[in-house]
């Protein structure tokens, strides 16, 4: 359907860029999102000019503290600098425009959204297919898995319910958390929020990094919930997909991991006949040789270890830095990653596995198809192009969402109108 | 001017917080100070009150400052109280606690108006204030403990007992029992709270989550009212801070207030502060190179030494040695006149304006940001990479660490026979230690081993060891003044 030129254009031309940033990016939507309020006028959007854009230009410059009275603003502005991406900030205690004129005490970082980033490059210890900044299929069942055990968790056990999940255009996936409790966090509450979803340490080298027990006691109730999550995936993801442990390096790690050194030398010798054996049948020789042990502390020592192990392979690796303050920026749903053209776009976490990064839409297929499409129906609007792609179902899932963050607000308003004379009078 | 008129007058405000009770008396050794002190106060009672607070909690922050363990913390801390603030428990006999009580409460809300005025102070006052409460609340009796909790309301729902058997597989792991893990589970209480205001409980997965409730065990209890107290403290302290402009007004009370502030400003304890300045007042730029001969910690010999030695100094050095004298007592015109004066060799007049007048000044607080910077401490110079501890830097080259010392204190009575103690204290990393010790060595007339700066506190800050330098100097020569 699309000439095949289209498919070489260069997503970071100006260009590409501009015909992008007109006719296809959701600003209105993301405005909704981030007012959390019903639309207004000008005057009364509370928090939506409070919140910084950060772009990063197409020459690499890097532009901070931009703020807009609204999205028809930001439109204006973002079409004038057609950056390659940018990235969210936080909501300030003044507009962020206004940074230099206003006392530094005054310029606080006061909310934002929960944010969480997991990057594929953190799962180069253990991923066989591919590495540093390649992603497949195949590698996608680790984030499939991280994202299933985070948004249980989170739903479950902190209670947020207004979660987006958000493709990074390359190897990663972000979470934003808009639920007024998660919006308001201070930088503490958000710290022990991401701590206590941490298990595995950040660190390059192989080897134990997973140390969530007190002793020999159990998992804590959380963890055990994540264990159970993992394991139905383990065998297929780890074992036979991956094939983690079917090379000498890889069970020389698995091994490295067991805590019973008399064990771990008697399945080295066997596994060093056939050190090529598929991971399900070395696995399944170790549960056997547990099985075996006669001491009743020794087997629940090795339990505890092969518990350690499912999480160590497969829960969710968190970059910690990015959640733990509220001044940290995080790139825009629906921006184009440069490299690979490919929007930015969310993602139903019921349907995780049935993603493939390699059927998101690119810049350039967009462009083909609103080509294909004939020229825009209203004028110099382009309101409704993207509703003429395969960029629809995105924009309108992020609508929904925006739209659930909205809905709460409104209610409240409601029911309390002092808050909005508060609101008016302090902006 | 203690009035007890006014507390009955208190009572029937009928507060809910119930603060005085029995006969108008405070009732429990620990307080969430939610009912300021209503009655008359002298400004003697209320500077002392405060001021001896603040040798606590400044006490505190050093602890923190110097990786004291939460035990050696404690103990400094009760020794402390012992000292400046005594708070007895109700069966203690023979002894005033009301008026003890009424202290407490005073000094309390005084510092509340001296720290109040900016988001740094606040934190670190609650900080402060919070630990302190920790290391009560972990010492006090343990019936007036449970009366005291009983009389608050923190905000904790009861597990009724259908729930917690609900959740009794996820709950149990935080029983720890040897033995019957059902009675144990049976009989621990549990409450849960709002995960946000314990933070540090699920940081560590210390308790169980379950949508936006944390359930806590009763013995984790102490970490809920912890959160309660700096909660509530954050939360007056910034209603505080709105109302402060109207204490500004009082011309008797601002003075003081400025002062306290400053005192932990600087992140030193107090009484060296008062000591600072009333020795520094009169220093000129002539004075430093013997001030510097007799005074001053090796870190600040070493570059006074060098900016002799090379008539200039780098960026660090100036930045640190700069602040350092600002906070000895150099005024900005004689600093001006100081650095001149020594960099003339190098540069010519013109190139100094030009470059480092402004540097100068700004350390003042008189250009860009008008920040009246401290001057560095010694946790700040140990990290330094540049111009920072020598015990620190040189620990590598001992060689050359102990000719330093010997060039620079053997006129004060060092001898190549301290030298190994020293270099063990260096070698184990405690470099404040081995500083101290060369203090105690080079004032030996005045200290004894062991005593530090006296009353066995160790070196923390450059200016705090110049300071009871000079300071012991004075007494020394008074004493002779006194003997002719």
């Amino acid at each position: 359907m699309a000439p095949s030129s289209n498919l070489d254009i260069d997503p970071t031309s100006e260009e590409v860029l501009l015909t992008f940033y007109r006719r296809l990016y959701p600003f209105k939507q993301l405005f909704k999102w981030l007012n959390r309020g019903p639309e207004r006028t000008e005057k009364e959007s509370r928090l939506f000019p409070y919140r910084e854009f950060a772009f990063t230009l197409r020459n690499d410059a890097y532009l901070r503290y931009n703020s807009y009275p609204n999205d028809i603003e930001m439109k204006k502005h973002v079409c004038l600098l057609t950056p390659s991406r940018f990235e969210i900030g936080p909501v300030y205690s003044a507009q962020p425009r206004d940074k230099k004129t206003v006392r530094p005490t005054h310029f606080k970082a006061e909310k934002r959204e929960v944010v969480f980033d997991i990057d594929m490059t953190d799962y180069d210890s253990i991923r066989t297919c591919c590495s540093d900044a390649d992603i497949c299929k195949r590698c996608w069942g680790f984030i499939a898995v991280a994202v299933e055990v985070l948004d249980t968790a989170i739903r479950d056990q902190f209670g947020y319910t207004q979660l987006l999940w958000v493709y990074s255009g390359r190897r990663g996936i972000h979470l934003w958390i808009s639920d007024k409790e998660a919006f308001e966090l201070t930088d503490d509450q958000r710290k022990a929020m991401v701590e206590y979803l941490t298990v595995i340490r950040h660190g390059k080298e192989p080897g134990k990094r997973v140390n969530v027990r007190f002793g020999m006691k159990d998992l804590p109730p959380a963890l055990k919930d994540a264990c159970q999550t993992i394991n139905q995936t383990f065998d297929e993801l780890i074992l036979q997909d991956q094939d983690c442990f079917g090379t000498q390096e890889g069970y020389e790690t698995l091994l490295s991991l067991v805590p019973d050194a008399k064990m771990a030398s008697r399945l080295r010798e066997r596994w060093s006949q056939k050190p090529d054996s598929p991971s399900y049948v070395k696995w399944d020789e170790m549960k056997a040789e547990v099985k075996d042990l006669k001491d009743k502390h020794a087997r629940q020592n090795m339990r505890n270890a092969m518990e350690d192990i499912l999480l160590q392979y497969a829960y969710p690796r968190l970059d910690a830095e990015v959640s733990k303050h509220r001044n940290h920026l995080l790139k825009a749903p629906f921006c184009i990653h440069p490299k690979t053209g490919r929007i930015c776009v969310p993602i139903d976490p019921d349907r995780i596995r049935e993603f493939d990064p390699a059927k998101v839409p690119t810049v350039s297929q967009l462009l083909a198809e609103l080509d294909a499409a004939g020229p825009s129906t209203s004028g110099g609007e382009h309101r409704d192009d993207w509703q003429k792609t395969s960029l629809k179902p995105y924009i309108d899932m992020f609508e929904q969402y925006a739209n659930s963050v909205q809905e709460k607000q409104a209610k409240m308003g409601v029911s309390s109108p002092n808050i909005y004379i508060v609101c008016l009078v302090d902006y | 001017m203690f009035q007890a008129a006014k507390q009955s007058k208190l009572q029937q405000d009928g507060n809910d917080d119930v603060f005085f009770v029995d006969n108008g008396n405070t009732s429990y050794r620990l307080s969430l100070y939610d009912q300021p002190p209503l009655y008359d106060v002298t400004v003697e009672e209320f500077e002392t009150s405060a001021l001896d607070r603040l040798r606590i909690l400044a006490e505190i922050e050093s602890s923190a400052a110097r990786n004291r363990s939460w035990d050696e913390t404690k103990q400094v801390t009760i020794t402390q109280c012992g000292k400046y603030l005594p708070l007895n428990s109700n069966s203690a006999s023979g002894i005033d606690v009301q008026a003890e009580r009424k202290k407490d409460q005073l000094g309390h809300f005084v510092l509340r108006l001296a720290f109040c005025r900016s988001e740094e102070l606040r934190r670190r006052f609650m900080k402060a204030e919070t630990t302190l409460f920790k290391i009560r609340f972990e010492s006090d009796d343990s019936n007036e403990r449970r009366a005291f909790l009983n009389s608050k309301d923190f905000n904790w729902i009861s597990v009724s007992k259908d729930e917690k058997d609900e959740y009794k597989g996820q709950l149990q792991h935080f029983i720890s029992a040897k033995v019957d893990l059902d009675t144990a589970f049976n009989n621990e209480a549990f409450y849960k709270v709002k995960w946000t205001t314990i933070p540090n409980l699920v940081e560590k997965r210390k308790v169980f989550l379950k949508g936006g409730y944390a359930y806590v065990p009763a013995r984790e209890q102490a970490s809920i009212i912890y959160a309660a107290f700096e909660e509530r403290l954050e939360a007056a302290l910034l209603a505080t801070s709105r109302a402060i402009p109207l204490v500004d007004e009082d011309m008797r009370l601002n003075p003081i207030l400025d002062n306290l502030a400053q005192g932990f400003i600087a992140g030193v304890p107090s009484d060296w502060v008062a000591s600072a300045e009333t020795t520094g007042e009169n220093i000129t730029a002539d004075m430093v190179d013997s001030l510097a001969k007799q005074h001053f910690p090796l870190c600040m010999r070493v570059l006074h030494q060098s900016l002799r030695k090379d008539h200039h100094l780098k960026h660090f050095g100036r930045l640190h040695y700069g602040l350092f004298l600002k906070v000895l007592g150099l005024s900005i015109d004689e600093a001006i006149a100081f650095w001149r004066k020594s960099f003339a060799g190098g540069s010519g007049s013109d190139k100094f304006d030009k470059e480092y007048r402004y540097n100068i000044r700004h350390s003042f607080g008189l250009e860009g940001r008008r920040m009246n910077y401290p001057a560095k401490n010694c946790l700040q110079l140990h990290s330094a990479h540049e111009a920072g501890c020598p015990y620190r830097q040189l620990e590598s080259s001992p060689e050359n660490l102990q000719s330093a010392l010997l060039s620079s204190y053997s006129a004060q009575g060092l001898t190549i026979n301290d030298l190994p103690e020293i270099m063990a204290q260096v070698k184990k990393r405690s470099y404040h230690v081995a500083c101290t010790r060369v203090f105690e060595i080079t004032h030996a007339r005045s200290v004894k081993k062991g005593e530090g700066l006296g009353d066995g506190e160790s070196v923390t800050h450059p200016n705090q060891y110049a300071a009871r330098s000079i300071e012991l100097e004075k007494e020394s020569k008074e004493m002779e003044v006194d003997f002719v």
